[in-house]
């Protein structure tokens, strides 16, 4: 394994190793760069991973104490958890469902197409559908994507059973077991899917995809990445030209360290990639790193979620097998008579028992909820994941007194419903309900949003420099040398699952620096 | 505190969680259990006892599985003199809801005694460390018929994913035939 010298200033730091850090380090250290890669949290593998659900969280999920505020459910449920991702190597692909659906075309040009949402921070992107085609195509490669690049799909579980006889029952076409990163047969030197359902706890089999086990130790193969576990940056520097000149990192024995750096590309998920920009302000750059627009945290989208549940007559034991093990696509599609912008896609889900408790309802309890509980092998379970509207006082900020371990502000994650994501969910909780009514459901659960595993925005792409961070490329607009490598870049959130979109982006931006590079740019 | 920071908490509870699911169900009288506890006495446990079947009843378990849960608690009011001060102060506080203690109120009683006090840091540290305790107790998940981990079966490839019978099998094109 590479280890490059902290004074080595030729180096490409990139600073988280998910879906968009972890894919392009491999990216970069394949087109022949130095790449030291900071990852906050601990190195795991298939072999510790667990299939317990409370055990797993403890391991894998970043439990650093943030405060929420706004009108979402969120902050009543979970104060202080507003998100559920990863720490650990390999980010937030090692907990990921695994679908990984295109953007639809009307979803980059949202500003245009839904032509004004009042309380909308709308903006098209800078790029379209076109732009992107044959970056998906490569990233649907590398995933193995199942139904695409001739892969099958994944053979049905008995939630997707329920799922399917149900949404075909209530008219709905387009239903099947999902575009997912997760082997049907071998490939790529990872095993079929052996359903275990605990997709969501790392995949034990290696089935599903995850930069921890894919592009991290094939990028660490070329002899060109210096993987930097349990190192938290805690600042981006820089020069007096403005330039990025490396970072402040602490290592796990609490030493701080300078790893000077040529380029540096942010990836901590949005809720961190935006907090480390507000913390790295100087006096160049008084309110945070590359926020001259002032949108550094801002326009934080989560997605319109929520769950249905559906309990039957007879058993359907919906933890056996993929989490995400079907999906109901006709709601997505553009269609404004439903009385809201956007669209949304409806995908199975399921619970263990330890789970089930803690989420069907939040904080609840008495008889009438364990009777529910009681009835956990008999449920039916689908989630709902649909555009939410970028709002700028949907914002991450720092919290004006608590500070973290290493004495910066902790984060405030600010969230108001908006009324069409209101209108959004109201319709999918009906539509969701209807599928499982259609197969005899005897009642039916409607679950507020878990913490948020889609986070976006808060570093967003645009083409004028004023109204967001950075470029189509994800280069900021202020500092040349500095990337948003995840999905802070995203400007609108569209309807899907993002990772799919994230890695694409990534590959994407690796060309652009190598080019760039090769052009002297940067 | 405030309330349903269960997800915070529970982090700091699970260690304990894990042991319970590790170890093998408590049999016995819930009163023999209690003489081990740290810091609670008899009349606490007993009341925090009947407290955890009143939050999540399931006429399936029998006590050892609830007084699991005290033990928990226990365990972090022997480390955390916060807790322990919740926890005293809680029972004495649910002890004068009535003219008798809680634990000789009737059933409803003490569900209209649990409503009353639902949105205080007590009932929230019982709560949140029942949620875990009890829940990802394997001896629960017997009981409840949850068979937890499968990874050591190979699986639910050939061990039931899609053996749902009670509805027609999905066309081969929305769900392929397995390996």
């Amino acid at each position: 394994m590479a280890r490059f010298d902290h004074k080595d200033d030729s180096v490409i730091v990139i600073i988280g190793s998910g879906a968009g850090g972890g894919t392009l380090a491999n990216e970069l250290c394949h087109k022949g760069f130095k790449v030291v890669l900071l990852e906050a949290g601990q190195q795991q593998s298939q072999m510790t991973f667990r299939n317990d659900e409370w055990f797993a969280f403890k391991q894998l999920a970043w439990t650093d104490k943030r405060t929420t505020s706004g009108s979402w459910r969120i902050a009543k449920d979970f104060p202080n958890l507003p998100a559920w991702t990863c720490k650990t190597v390999g980010g937030t692909t090692v907990h990921w469902a695994g679908a990984s659906l295109r953007f639809q075309d009307h979803e980059f040009r949202t500003k245009t197409v839904y032509s004004g949402v009042e309380g909308a921070n709308l903006l098209d992107w800078p790029l379209t559908l076109g732009e992107l085609e044959p970056y998906y195509t490569k990233a649907e490669d590398k995933l193995g994507v199942t139904r695409t690049n001739d892969i099958p799909g994944l053979p049905g579980n008995n939630n997707f059973k329920v799922m399917y006889n149900g949404a075909t029952r209530v008219g709905y076409k387009t239903v099947h077991t999902g575009r997912m990163a997760i082997n049907s047969r071998p490939r790529d030197d990872r095993s079929a899917c052996w359903q275990l359902g605990f997709c969501f706890q790392g995949c034990k089999s290696g089935a599903k995809w995850s930069t921890l086990y894919t592009e991290i130790p094939r990028a660490q193969a070329t002899g060109r990445l210096d993987l930097r576990p349990e190192t938290r940056v805690l600042q981006i520097q820089h020069d007096q030209n403005g330039k990025a000149t490396g970072v402040l990192y602490a290592d796990k024995n609490g030493n701080h360290s300078v790893q000077k750096a040529r380029v540096v590309c942010v990836a901590c998920n949005a809720i961190e990639s935006a907090r480390l920009l507000l913390n790295s302000h100087s006096s160049t750059f008084p309110h945070g790193l590359a926020n001259s627009s002032g949108q550094v945290g801002r326009n934080y989208m989560r997605h319109t979620t929520g769950s249905v549940f559906g309990i039957f007559k007879q058993p359907v034991h919906m933890y056996r097998g993929t989490v995400m093990a079907g999906i109901i696509t006709d709601e997505a599609e553009l269609n404004t008579k439903r009385g809201f912008a956007g669209g949304f896609e409806m995908e199975t889900i399921s619970l263990g028992l330890p789970f089930a408790a803690a989420f069907l309802r939040p904080a609840g309890w008495g008889r009438d909820y364990t009777r529910v509980l009681e009835q956990v092998n008999n449920m039916a379970g689908m989630w709902i994941v649909g555009e939410d509207m970028p709002q700028e006082k949907n914002a991450i900020t720092l919290h004006p007194t608590e500070k973290d371990e290493w004495g910066l502000p902790i984060p405030n994650v600010h969230y108001d419903d908006h009324p069409n994501d209101i209108a959004m969910r109201t319709y999918a909780y009906k539509r969701g309900a209807d599928v499982y009514k259609a197969v005899g459901a005897t009642e039916i659960i409607e679950v507020p949003p878990y913490p948020s595993t889609h986070n976006m925005g808060t570093c967003r792409m645009s083409a004028k420099p004023r109204d967001g961070v950075c470029n189509k490329w994800g280069q900021t607009h202020d500092v040349k040398n500095l990337f948003i490598s995840d999905g802070s870049q995203y400007t609108t959130s569209g309807g899907e699952n993002p990772t799919l979109t994230i890695v694409t982006l990534a590959i994407r931006q690796a060309d652009y620096i190598a080019a760039e590079n090769g052009k002297k740019n940067i | 505190m405030k309330r349903r920071e269960f997800l915070q908490k529970s982090a700091l509870v699970v260690a304990g969680a894990a042991a319970v699911a590790s170890g093998v169900a408590v049999v016995g009288q819930a009163d023999q259990q209690a003489t081990k506890l740290k810091v609670l006495n008899d009349h606490q446990a007993q009341t925090l006892l009947k407290m955890a079947r009143q939050i999540f009843p399931h006429d399936r378990l029998d006590d050892s599985c609830y007084m699991k849960v005290v033990e928990d608690l226990d365990s972090e009011a022997a480390t955390k003199p916060q807790t322990a001060k919740i926890l005293r102060e809680g029972v004495a506080s649910l002890d004068r809801t009535r003219n008798s203690k809680f634990v000789s109120l009737s059933s409803d009683d003490q569900v209209a005694a649990l409503k009353k006090i639902e949105s205080t840091p007590f009932f929230d540290k019982v709560h949140s460390t029942e949620l875990v305790s009890l829940y990802n107790n394997h001896a629960v998940w017997k009981l409840m018929g949850y068979p937890g981990a499968s990874y050591q079966i190979g699986g639910y490839l050939h061990h039931g994913f899609n053996d749902l019978h009670w509805l027609p099998d999905p066309p081969e094109t929305a769900s392929p035939k397995p390996v």
